[in-house]
């Protein structure tokens, strides 16, 4: 039997949060490390080219100088999925998350980008008023949690969408506002990245869902086999509008689209578009309710 | 396209010699600059306390740490987007003679007409490539309005900075127009096919 403690349990989550979030910002997955290797096989243009090879080696050079990939630390994003019988209350979970961020900020040190939304006063090494930002899932009849941490970054951020198509524009709207969204975004949000698509539930929580999907393993496929079936659709017309690697023409406009969808109102067809710039940051771990922690990026 | 090779502060003729599409390696000091700093300038009125003449303005808003008063070293500098600071750029060529404007994303039609008058380029920068970026960058040299921190006025002397793709040139080019014209007519196409 496990002797842990709830305050060994607090430390552990906390001690995880601050190793996901440098980890997270130093250290590429190997999912996209591959998607980006394999766009700079697939790009034709010049400047498209200089882009992708330039991004191969600041892979590279982030490792060996054992620097941050980009120097926008972001806010901090976490998703949790937490066990029915996990014995943290989640509320600890978060203050133990918050208190991750706020340490690996300060040791690093990392640039701090939380501020005041309207004072734009820096309210805190990387936190404030509800930041960090939590995604919650609770999972019946298990006893574990499931971090993962995914810095946004705000150039791709920016570049965020919604719109509430109606019933009769159909898959058609989606696929059509997915596409303006992206051709408008150009090379603001750091192409060839990740599109995130939010479909369905409402207003917000398409959003919600646009974030969920930035944040998969670079080309894994929605269960579903219609949204499945729009992932790779959506995928092919946006690498068809030119806008290419950083906005300068060509080829790759984007690594991959996620679609998250959720039942919605019969006269509700919401769409939210979450892009993730090519430096697709994220790292988790699974922390069992003895404490150990176990780091994994496969998730 | 040709792959040149500057030193900054530059000289209009040097500027006029580059076109859309061009590759350029830098040598020389650059100056960080971003949201804050230029709404100072602009909107607050006031001076910058740095000579921009000829300058090569870096879109930024360093990782440092503080070593002593106006001191400090590089962590990490990378680039951030340029569209929200577009409207700065014919001042920032009329009253105080900038000539290059670099940082990630592109800028709005808005800039071709003054940079084409007023001899400035716009270079491109690969977003999000702040570790290689970082160490290209030999050292922060000055550092001015530290209570903006950390988008202070920074004097970087660099070298072999980049690579940057001219994106608009000082002859009217913008590579960003012409990937929108044709994404615009590309977009009426895919939507037949929906």
């Amino acid at each position: 039997m496990s002797t842990v403690t709830i305050t060994d349990l607090e430390a552990a989550v906390e001690d995880a949060a601050a190793h996901l979030y440098v980890w997270a910002l130093k250290d590429i997955p190997q999912d996209l490390r591959e998607a980006l290797a394999d766009a700079a096989t697939r790009e034709t243009s010049v400047p498209g080219q200089r882009v992708l090879q330039t991004i191969l080696k600041n892979v590279n050079v982030a490792e060996s100088e054992k620097n941050l990939v980009c120097q926008d630390t972001g806010i901090a994003v976490y998703t949790c999925r937490v066990g029915e019988h996990f014995p943290l209350h989640p509320a600890r979970i978060y203050a133990a998350l918050k208190a991750g961020t706020e340490r690996a900020t300060i040791e690093h040190p990392l640039r701090s980008n939380a501020v005041h939304t309207i004072t734009r006063e820096n309210t805190g090494p990387n936190t404030g008023y509800r930041l960090p930002i939590v995604h919650w899932e609770f999972i019946p009849d298990w006893d574990g949690l499931d971090v993962k941490c995914v810095p946004k970054g705000s150039g791709s951020e920016n570049m965020s969408f919604l719109k509430m198509c109606v019933p009769a524009d159909g898959v058609k709207g989606v696929k059509k506002f997915v596409l303006e969204s992206i051709v408008e975004a150009g090379g603001k949000p750091c192409p060839p990245g990740i599109v995130g698509v939010g479909i369905g539930g409402s207003a917000d929580y398409a959003m919600y869902l646009a974030k969920e999907a930035i944040a998969r393993p670079v080309g894994t496929r929605n269960a579903d086999p219609h949204v499945a079936k729009l992932e790779e659709e959506l995928y092919e017309l946006l690498n068809e509008t030119g806008i290419g690697p950083m906005g300068l023409g060509g080829d790759v406009t984007v690594l991959q689209c996620h679609v998250e969808h959720a039942d919605t109102h019969m006269t509700l067809n919401p769409v939210a578009v979450n892009y993730q710039c090519w430096a697709a940051r994220r790292a988790s771990a699974h922390v069992a309710a003895n404490g150990e922690v176990e780091f994994d990026r496969e998730f | 396209m040709a792959a040149v090779r500057m030193h900054f502060p530059a000289s209009e003729e040097a500027i006029r010699d580059l076109r859309a599409g061009d590759e350029v390696t830098v040598d020389g000091h650059i100056i960080g600059i971003r949201d804050r700093t230029q709404i100072r300038i602009f909107d607050q009125g006031i001076a910058p306390p740095m000579d921009l003449t000829g300058a090569f303005l870096l879109h930024t808003a360093p990782g440092v740490r503080k070593l002593g008063p106006g001191k400090y070293e590089k962590i990490c500098i990378g680039t951030t987007t340029s569209a929200r600071m577009v409207r700065f750029t014919e001042g920032l060529g009329e009253q105080y003679g900038v000539r290059a404007i670099c940082g990630k994303g592109g800028l709005p039609d808005e800039a071709i007409e003054p940079m084409q008058r007023l001899g400035m380029v716009y270079f491109a920068i690969v977003g999000g490539a702040a570790a290689l970026e970082t160490t290209q960058i030999e050292e922060i040299e000055e550092v001015a309005w530290e209570e903006l921190m950390p988008e202070c006025l920074w004097k970087f002397r660099v070298k072999d900075f980049g690579p940057l793709t001219v994106g608009i040139d000082s002859h009217g080019n913008s590579l960003f127009h012409d990937v929108q014209e044709r994404a615009q007519a590309k977009l009426e196409e895919l939507y037949e096919r929906l």
